[in-house]
């Protein structure tokens, strides 16, 4: 079968799709964007989240067929997304309900929005380097896409809403505390940018 | 394997009725698993995510009728009010991830013993409302679940939505498992107080092999509670009395060993949520109860 369906602001026609495969799995195998990876298969851990028209899920629980004519961002494009959000005045009140919308279509900007290589990070993404929350890094890019959906809506998380946000995100390495750092830190620093 | 993906509840029905073995899919959490670890190979899957009126959720005189497909999320956001048992149970399921996609009528559809919104609806009182091209009908919550991961729907049926009482008083939900998320329950235990009908309403998960409720226990309570007058004089539970429902909440369970916990334990643990959840429900209705008297 064909899904056709939008990755990081970009149209994207899969073919020969399996009926039964996932999501994550085309857009690893068979869109080349390995950013999201493959661990659990079962939603435990995390590590496979992607923005499905906006909303955090396991892309390995997602049906290849249901993205049909989805928005999906993946951590390739985040920095891409984080950039327009600031650009449409800060999502983070929760009041640009439109913004999907108006990325609809629109190819994303960065050098190489594929890859994400060449475009400046997220600030997320900056914060997680800076407070040092990468170790091996595999679980990096859904805790990533996780955290940054939460600071969206909730600019300033407790620990104990980061927690929560992050719950659902396996680390094998870092103990968490230097994640939860770095969380802090990006939600400090959008603080002082507005 | 075929990919069907009705554009309206009525195409649904249609292929339902055409392939009655085809497996509905919603938010894939349940789905999804056994079919990434090729434990299930269904010749059709019937994609339920572009029917919209499965998401929403609209209030009725006595009951909200929830949609199927309406993600936990949505219920621990907007129903807390109306459905206070079904929010705290949506609120232990698994991640954030899993309630975006996951809702009550996938669990209903699975059925298992486990899943967490069963004792919720036990307890509060629900109705599952299922349809096929032959019509529409309710299913009581007590007579919907009827073995391991079995359900009363027929194979041409599909879950339309579930009509849950709203709250009349109090209500809570407990869970036993390793952390706070990401955790299938080891054993689970919601209570209702329904002062309007003063009765009290259980539902108990993991702990048999269907979700069940303690009736025997609600009945002891039942008359305790009107015997002591506890409904009028908002007196505290009497401790032999709390003891005595726990007793009988533990002796309701039919659990096995598995590698989450030990028949003995699930026993144990779900005496020990039945006088917890007691005593909390019923501070909360002491409370209100001094409230409303005060305005008075």
């Amino acid at each position: 079968m064909r899904v056709n369906f939008t990755v990081n602001g970009r149209r994207q026609e899969a073919d020969d799709v399996w009926e039964g495969e996932s999501l994550l799995y085309v857009l690893r195998e068979r869109l080349g964007l390995p950013g999201s990876k493959n661990a659990c298969e079962q939603g435990e851990c995390g590590s496979c989240t992607v923005r499905l028209d906006g909303v955090p899920v396991c892309a390995c629980l997602v049906a290849a067929g249901q993205a049909e004519g989805r928005e999906v961002v993946t951590v390739e494009g985040l920095a891409d997304y984080a950039r327009q959000r600031a650009e449409h005045g800060g999502c983070a009140t929760g009041s640009c309900g439109t913004f999907l919308q108006d990325t609809r279509g629109r190819a994303a900007q960065g050098q190489d929005s594929q890859t994400g290589e060449g475009t400046e990070l997220a600030p997320i993404q900056q914060a997680f380097i800076d407070a040092g929350a990468v170790q091996c890094g595999f679980c990096t890019p859904g805790l990533l896409v996780a955290a940054d959906e939460m600071l969206e809506h909730n600019p300033n998380p407790t620990d104990a809403d980061i927690r929560e946000a992050l719950s659902g995100n396996l680390c094998r390495c870092t103990g968490y505390e230097k994640i939860m750092d770095a969380v802090r830190l990006a939600a400090a620093r959008q603080g002082e940018a507005v | 394997m075929d990919f069907l993906r009705p554009a309206s509840w009525e195409e649904a029905l249609a292929a339902k009725a055409e392939h009655p073995t085809a497996v509905p899919i919603a938010g894939g959490t349940d789905v999804m698993v056994e079919i990434n670890f090729d434990h299930r190979r269904p010749g059709h899957l019937l994609d339920l995510t572009r029917v919209g009126d499965l998401y929403e959720w609209e209030a009725a005189e006595d009951s909200v009728r929830v949609g199927a497909s309406v993600p936990y999320t949505r219920i621990m956001e907007n129903l807390r009010a109306e459905l206070p048992g079904l929010a705290l149970a949506s609120h232990t399921v698994a991640s954030p991830q899993i309630r975006n996609r996951g809702g009550v009528g996938g669990n209903l559809g699975t059925a298992s013993p486990a899943g967490d919104a069963h004792p919720a609806l036990l307890a509060a009182g629900a109705e599952v409302e299922a349809e096929s091209v032959r019509g529409s009908r309710r299913i009581p919550i007590d007579e919907f679940y009827t073995g391991v991961k079995r359900n009363a729907l027929a194979p041409d049926e599909l879950i339309r939505a579930v009509h849950v009482k709203k709250a009349d008083g109090p209500q809570q939900y407990s869970k036993v498992g390793t952390r706070n998320a990401m955790v299938i329950a080891v054993c689970a235990f919601g209570l209702a107080l329904h002062p309007r009908t003063r009765t009290v309403r259980t539902g108990i998960g993991s702990a048999a092999p269907t979700p069940i409720r303690a009736k025997a226990a609600e009945e002891f309570l039942n008359a305790a509670l009107e015997e002591g007058g506890f409904w009028d004089n908002g007196k505290i539970i009497t401790p032999s009395v709390a003891q005595r429902f726990a007793q009988l909440c533990s002796g309701a369970c039919n659990p096995i060993d598995d590698v989450r916990g030990t028949a003995s334990y699930r026993r144990h643990a779900v005496g020990v949520m039945a006088r917890r959840t007691l005593t909390w429900t019923w501070e909360s209705y002491r409370g209100a109860r001094r409230l409303t008297e005060g305005a008075a």
